[in-house]
């Protein structure tokens, strides 16, 4: 064998198992009619149990992801509705994918000094890895959520703003 | 006139048993492939809420097929990439001719046999007309002008070649033994006990013969474990890759018709053909008063127990979904109880007192039932084996086909040969 060289690992079991098989297995047939047994024990054994189904019927149920599951972006509000971002561009700093844009402006009330005049987030290219949220000096950002349904039929769809960001009653529709 | 109409009826026949089974075998392919898998499998089309279990899907398929692209590569040969398919559904739907589907059936005093064309050379018939299907695979590899399909087409050739000997050789047992090479005569040889119990099916005088001719029907349909010309992991789909919408329907088709065909072929050389075994056709005729009414009982028994259970379902499962597929339930538990409650009522006619004409009918129709059935268990393997074993390597195709399938029939048919010489025709 020339290949004996390089993969080592496939070839000695293969060998090993050409003189150690019994005759049962050279003929093939047994073994076939026991291949034959295990498919029908798994098919009748569905048939029977058509609720252990591992598949999840996905539109219609829903897999129950943990409470810590980091979904889709979420802006905390003040108490008067207004941001609780300062602006500080912690996040879009940390982000490996650089998919938070933030233009800050001076904020009317000198206790603050700064708030977003605009906050986009590209869905498209952040990868979920919740470096913002761990970033976040005024826990502003969140990714509680639990939203994973995605999807558009514009690429430009994906760009949320700060208005979009900031309606928490929103469903998975961008 | 009335020959003429016959013949078009037994054609109808089984044209309708093949075209019929198509849909059933696409369904049983894929349901239980997906249950031998621990899948769920399609259950997602429906017609008014009725999913039945995914049958709906072959017929959103051929929907899709009709109206997809027909699409011709620019390279390919004009001809014969449009032939190709025309070739291979042809074939398919040609070699039943010469196999029996009943005795025969007793209409107004004609006795008409059940079989489209009783040539006296019908097993070679079926050899030539099956060998014919290769030419369809390798222009449909080699029109399409790909390297992949060419392989395919190539294989396919090699392949049949290989085990179209050991086919043939497997069968000569078989025509020593019954000493015909028409398929009525042998099924009826077959009929006859050995020893007084065992029936003498193919498979109990020739069981060598049997298993080397199943493993050569599978080679010569194409099917896993020989499903090499399509061999989707090498050569992505092989001699049908450039098809596309009723074209490849027709590859898709013809595979199910030659499955069909071969499980016939099965039966009607190993597997007693329409024979019931112990049940010769005058017991059946003398105790139709009897067994009428017993299986027209366990039907409707059978049918008003699923319906019972699909309601029961229907009341444990109300509102699961919010939309039409809720009633699926209830509606196919109102069929299933019609059917049962019509059967109930067919005891009006009193199916105990049944005359000799409907004797003779019950017996045919019998027949005809038990072939059917065994043609549809023999579908059923194909469909089994092809997802319970992982397909061959080429060489180790080829070193099964030469080094230990035609040493076999060869074996087998000297065996054969010297105990029948020395028996002095014994068992014929």
């Amino acid at each position: 064998m020339s290949s004996s060289s390089n993969s080592p690992s496939t070839r000695i079991p293969d060998a090993a198992w050409r003189k150690r098989r019994t005759w049962k297995e050279a003929i093939y047939v047994l073994e076939i009619i026991r291949g034959l047994g295990i498919t029908m024990r798994h098919l009748i054994h569905n048939i029977l149990h058509m609720s252990d189904m591992p598949t999840m019927q996905y539109p219609d149920q829903k897999r129950v992801y943990s409470s810590r599951f980091r979904g889709r972006h979420r802006l905390m509000h003040r108490e008067d509705g207004s941001p609780r971002c300062v602006a500080c561009m912690m996040c879009s700093t940390v982000c490996p994918a650089d998919c938070i844009d933030i233009v800050a402006a001076e904020h009317p009330d000198p206790a603050i000094e700064k708030y977003p005049d605009t906050f986009t987030i590209d869905l498209l290219r952040c990868v979920y890895c919740g470096l913002c949220e761990e970033a976040c000096p005024c826990d502003a950002i969140r990714m509680d959520t639990g939203i994973y349904e995605i999807v558009a039929d514009k690429r430009e769809k994906f760009v949320v703003n700060k208005e979009f960001l900031m309606d928490h009653t929103r469903g998975p529709e961008l | 006139m009335i020959p003429a109409l016959e013949i078009l009826a037994k054609i109808g026949f089984m044209l309708a048993v093949i075209l019929g089974f198509l849909p059933l075998l696409i369904w049983a392919e894929r349901k239980g492939s997906a249950f031998i898998q621990d899948r769920t499998g399609p259950n997602r089309a429906n017609v008014l809420g009725l999913r039945l279990g995914g049958l709906v899907h072959p017929i959103a398929d051929v929907l899709k097929l009709l109206f997809k692209e027909d699409f011709r590569p620019a390279q390919a040969h004009r001809a014969l990439y449009t032939l190709a398919p025309f070739i291979i559904m042809t074939v398919a739907l040609t070699t039943y001719a010469v196999v029996p589907f009943g005795d025969y059936l007793e209409i107004a005093g004609r006795r008409i046999p059940l079989v489209v064309a009783d040539l006296n050379v019908g097993i070679l018939y079926v050899l030539a007309i099956a060998s014919l299907g290769t030419y369809g695979v390798v222009m449909a590899g080699w029109a399409s002008n790909n390297k992949y399909s060419f392989l395919g087409g190539v294989r396919s050739s090699a392949q049949m070649i290989s085990y179209e000997i050991s086919m043939g050789l497997a069968l000569m047992g078989l025509l020593l033994i019954f000493s015909t090479f028409r398929l009525p005569e042998i099924v009826a040889g077959q009929g006859e006990l050995l020893f007084g119990f065992l029936p003498k099916w193919g498979i109990v005088v020739q069981p060598l013969g049997a298993l080397l001719f199943l493993v050569a029907a599978f080679a010569e349909t194409n099917r896993n474990p020989f499903d090499l010309p399509e061999g989707e992991s090498e050569i992505v789909a092989g001699f049908h890759l450039e098809y596309s919408a009723m074209k490849f329907a027709l590859f898709f088709m013809a595979e199910y018709c030659n499955l069909t065909v071969a499980s016939m072929l099965i039966v009607t050389l190993f597997f007693g053909g329409w024979q019931i075994p112990w049940l010769p056709r005058p017991v059946l005729e003398a105790n139709a008063g009897t067994l009428l009414p017993v299986l027209l009982g366990v039907t409707a028994a059978l049918c008003l127990w699923i319906a019972l259970s699909f309601f029961r379902r229907a009341g444990r499962e109300r509102g699961r979904y919010g939309d039409a597929r809720d009633r699926e339930p209830g509606f196919l538990g109102l069929v299933f109880g019609l059917v049962g409650v019509g059967l109930l009522a067919s005891f009006a006619a009193q199916p105990w007192a049944i005359g000799p004409a409907g004797a003779s009918l019950f017996a045919s129709l019998m027949q005809v039932g038990a072939f059917v059935g065994k043609v549809a268990f023999f579908c059923w393997f194909f469909i089994w084996v092809r997802w319970t074993l992982p397909r061959f390597r080429y060489d180790q195709l080829m070193s099964l086909g030469w080094k230990v399938m035609l040493p076999l029939a060869l074996a087998n048919l000297v065996v054969t040969a010297v105990v029948i010489a020395l028996v002095d025709g014994g068992i014929r």
